[in-house]
C-alpha cells in the first residue's frame, strides 16, 4: 500500500495548560474527501494550523506522502503541495483580485525573485489567475482592491487563492460560511470538481449537514482535540456521540 | 450581477485624475532636473538640484523598505555614509581618478551588503519594533566609528579630497575654434556641467531599476508581505529571505546614492551622511510624499529640499515686505523659519494623509 497523502501521528498541542489538539493520529488518502466536524472549541481549524504550519505541535508528527514535514515552515509546506483556504478571510487587501490570485499563482512557479521584468509581463501567470477567477466567478471585479469586495466574493477569493497554489492537499475551513445561497452552491460544485480527481486529497471542516451529506467520503469527529469518531457519513451520523455533541442530546436518550 | 458592474466602475476612475496630475508633477520635476544647469544658473541651484537627484534616490531606496515591505529602518543613512565614506577615503587615498571612485564605491558596497545580511538574517525574523532598534543601535555604532577613526575618516571634521580630474571646473567639454571653453545657451560647457550630469544619470539609474523592482513579481510579493505577512507565508513565500533580500538591495542603492554623493560634494563627513538628521529628512520626504508609492519620494524630496533650501528667502522678503505692520514681521521672521516648517508639515500631513501622491493617487500603505 502507498503511504497516505497526509498523516498525522499524536499531534498534540498544548497552550498552557489547555490542550486544543489532543493526540490526533489520522491518514488521509489521495482521492478522499473528509468533513471534519465538532463543535466551536473542538480545535478544528488548530487541526489544521498545525497541518499548514501556522503553528508548532507539542508533539507528534505529520506526514506528507511518508515524509516527516513536521519541523518544515510553512511557505515550504506550501510548496510541499498542501494549500489552505481560511476561516477567517485572510486576503492582501490592498491588492487587486487580480494580484492576490496572481501572487500564488507565482509562488507555485517560482517567478518571485525575478526583479527587473514587469510582473505584468509574465502573460501565462496573469492567464491562469484569471482562469482561476473565472472558475469562482470574480472576473468581473479582478481589478477591485480585495478590500473592496463583499464578504461573500472574500470567501469566493480565499477559495481562489487555494485552486491557484494548484497543492495536492487541499484544506478547506467553513468555505461557504457567510456566503448567500446563490453563492455557495458555485464553491461547492468547486470542491466537488477537485474530489473527483483521484490524485488530491480534500479535508473540509464544515457545520452544514447537507453539505456534510452531499460532499463527505468520510467523516471524523473533533471533541476537546480529542478525535472521537472515524468512518463513512451515514455511520459517523448516526453515532450516538456525535447526536450528542452536535444536538445536546445525552447518548443514553438518542440511543432510545 | 449588475451591482458588481457599478461597484467595479468608480475605484478605476476615482484616482486616475490624481494619477495624471501626479505623473504630470513628477515628469515636469525630471524635465527641470535634467535641464536644471541651464535653468538655474547660480551656484546655490545646482547645489540643490544635485541634493534633490541623490535624495530621490536616496528616499525611493528607503520607500522600498518602509512603503512597499513594511520593514522601518533606521539605519539607512548609515548604507548611505558606507558608500559616501567608500568614495571619500578612497579618492583621498589614491588620489582623484576613476579608479578610486570604483574602488571606493565598490568597498562600500561591499560592505554594506555584508552588513545588511547579517542585520537581516540575526533580526528580521523579530517584531517590527525590534528591527527598527537593532537598525538604530547598528546606526549608532557607525557614527561612533567615523568619529574614533579619525584617522581615516577625518572624525567630525569629514574628510576633503578632489574628485576625478573631468568635473573640475577649469576642465573643458567643448571648445570652440579658439580652444575656449564653448558656452551653449549662455552655460560654459565644463567641468561643472559634467558634474550634475554625472550625477543626474545615476540618480536617474538608480531611481528607473528602483521603479522595474516595485513593477516586477518582487514587487507584488513585498506588497503581499507588508499587507499580510501569514498569508504570504501560507501561500509559498519564505518571507525571512524575501525581507532579507529587500534590506540588501535598499542598503546596495543607497550606499551608490552616497557614493555618487561624495562625489559631487568633494567632503565627506557625519553632518553629510551618517547623521539622524538626514535619517528623519529622509523619513518625512517619504511620508510627505506617499509611502508604497516610489513617485511619492520624488514630491517628497522637492518639497522638502525647496523648504529647507528657500523659506528662509522666502520669509525675508515677506518680512521686510510687512515691515510696517506690527507683529507680522516678527513671525515671518527667516530665524523662525523651523516653525513655519513644522506648520507647513502638519498640514501636509493633515489634508494628505497617505501622502502627496499616496492621497492623490489613492495608493500606498496608510489608508
Amino acid at each position: 500500500m502507498t503511504a497516505p497523502s497526509i498523516e498525522t501521528r499524536d499531534l498534540t498541542i498544548r497552550f498552557g495548560g489547555h490542550t486544543a489538539v489532543d493526540a490526533v493520529s489520522c491518514a488521509f488518502q489521495p482521492g478522499e474527501l473528509t468533513v471534519i466536524v465538532g463543535p466551536n472549541g473542538a480545535g478544528k481549524t488548530t487541526y489544521f494550523s498545525l497541518i499548514s504550519g501556522q503553528l508548532a505541535p507539542s508533539e507528534g508528527r505529520i506526514l506528507k506522502g511518508g515524509d516527516d514535514i513536521t519541523r518544515l515552515s510553512p511557505s515550504a509546506r506550501a510548496k510541499a503541495g498542501i494549500g489552505r483556504a481560511f476561516q477567517l478571510t485572510n486576503l492582501f487587501p490592498k491588492l487587486s483580485v487580480l494580484e492576490n490570485v496572481r501572487l500564488a499563482v507565482q509562488a507555485k512557479h517560482g517567478i518571485g525573485p525575478r526583479l527587473f521584468r514587469p510582473a505584468s509581463s509574465f502573460r501565462t501567470v496573469a492567464d491562469k489567475a484569471y482562469q482561476h477567477l473565472k472558475a469562482t466567478r470574480l472576473d468581473d471585479v479582478a481589478g477591485l482592491p480585495a478590500a473592496a469586495l463583499p464578504h461573500g466574493d472574500q470567501r469566493k477569493l480565499e477559495v481562489a487563492l487555494l485552486l491557484a497554489m494548484e497543492p495536492d492537499i487541499f484544506m478547506f475551513d467553513e468555505p461557504t460560511a457567510g456566503m448567500s445561497v446563490d453563492e455557495a452552491p458555485v464553491i461547492l460544485e468547486l470542491i466537488d470538481e477537485i474530489r473527483k480527481d483521484t490524485s488530491k486529497t480534500v479535508l473540509l471542516v464544515e457545520h452544514k449537514m447537507d453539505v456534510v451529506r452531499a460532499l463527505a467520503d468520510r467523516i471524523i469527529v473533533l471533541n476537546n482535540g480529542e478525535l472521537v469518531a472515524d468512518g463513512p457519513p451515514e455511520e459517523v451520523i448516526a453515532m450516538p456521540i456525535v447526536r450528542e455533541i452536535y444536538l445536546g442530546i445525552p447518548a443514553d436518550e438518542a440511543a432510545a | 450581477m449588475t451591482d458588481t458592474a457599478i461597484s467595479s466602475a468608480p475605484p478605476a476612475d476615482r484616482g486616475r485624475t490624481g494619477r495624471m496630475i501626479v505623473y504630470a508633477v513628477v515628469f515636469a520635476i525630471g524635465l527641470a532636473l535634467a535641464f536644471a544647469p541651464f535653468l538655474f544658473q547660480d551656484v546655490r541651484s545646482s547645489q540643490v538640484a544635485a541634493r534633490i537627484c541623490v535624495f530621490i534616490v536616496l528616499a525611493a531606496s528607503y520607500d522600498l523598505l518602509i512603503g512597499y515591505t513594511g520593514i522601518v529602518s533606521f539605519a539607512h543613512t548609515m548604507f548611505f555614509g558606507l558608500g559616501a565614506y567608500g568614495a571619500a577615503i578612497a579618492l583621498k587615498g589614491m588620489g582623484p581618478g576613476w579608479s578610486a571612485v570604483l574602488v571606493g564605491g565598490g568597498a562600500g558596497v561591499i560592505v554594506a551588503i555584508v552588513l545588511a545580511v547579517l542585520i537581516g538574517v540575526l533580526s528580521l525574523r523579530v517584531k517590527a519594533i525590534f528591527f527598527a532598534m537593532v537598525t538604530l543601535a547598528a546606526a549608532s555604532v557607525m557614527m561612533v566609528l567615523a568619529s574614533q577613526f579619525s584617522q581615516f575618516t577625518g572624525g567630525e571634521d569629514g574628510i576633503v579630497y578632489k574628485a576625478p580630474d573631468l568635473f573640475k571646473p577649469a576642465a573643458k567639454l567643448l571648445t570652440d575654434g579658439d580652444g575656449k571653453v564653448l558656452k551653449l545657451f549662455g552655460v560654459s560647457m565644463n567641468g561643472k556641467i559634467a558634474a550634475y550630469y554625472f550625477v543626474f544619470l545615476c540618480c536617474f539609474v538608480l531611481f528607473l531599476a528602483l521603479i522595474r523592482i516595485v513593477r516586477s513579481p518582487l514587487g507584488t510579493v513585498l506588497e503581499a508581505i507588508r499587507e499580510n505577512e501569514m498569508r504570504a507565508e501560507a501561500i509559498g513565500y519564505r518571507v525571512v529571505a524575501y525581507r532579507t533580500s529587500v534590506f540588501v538591495i535598499a542598503a546596495v542603492i543607497a550606499s551608490l546614492a552616497g557614493t555618487v554623493w561624495a562625489v559631487w560634494l568633494k567632503y565627506t563627513g557625519p553632518e553629510t551622511t551618517l547623521s539622524f538628521a538626514i535619517m528623519i529628512d529622509i523619513l518625512l520626504m517619504v511620508v510627505i510624499g506617499g509611502m508604497g508609492t516610489m513617485v511619492g519620494a520624488v514630491i517628497g524630496v522637492v518639497l522638502m529640499s525647496l523648504a529647507q533650501f528657500y523659506l528662509k528667502d522666502l520669509m525675508e522678503a515677506a518680512s521686510s515686505a510687512t515691515a510696517n505692520i506690527p507683529l507680522v514681521p516678527n513671525l515671518l521672521d527667516p530665524d523662525r523659519w523651523l516653525l513655519w516648517l513644522g506648520i507647513l508639515f502638519i498640514l501636509l500631513v493633515y489634508f494628505f494623509p497617505a501622502g502627496i501622491a499616496g492621497t492623490l493617487m489613492k495608493k500606498g500603505s496608510h489608508r
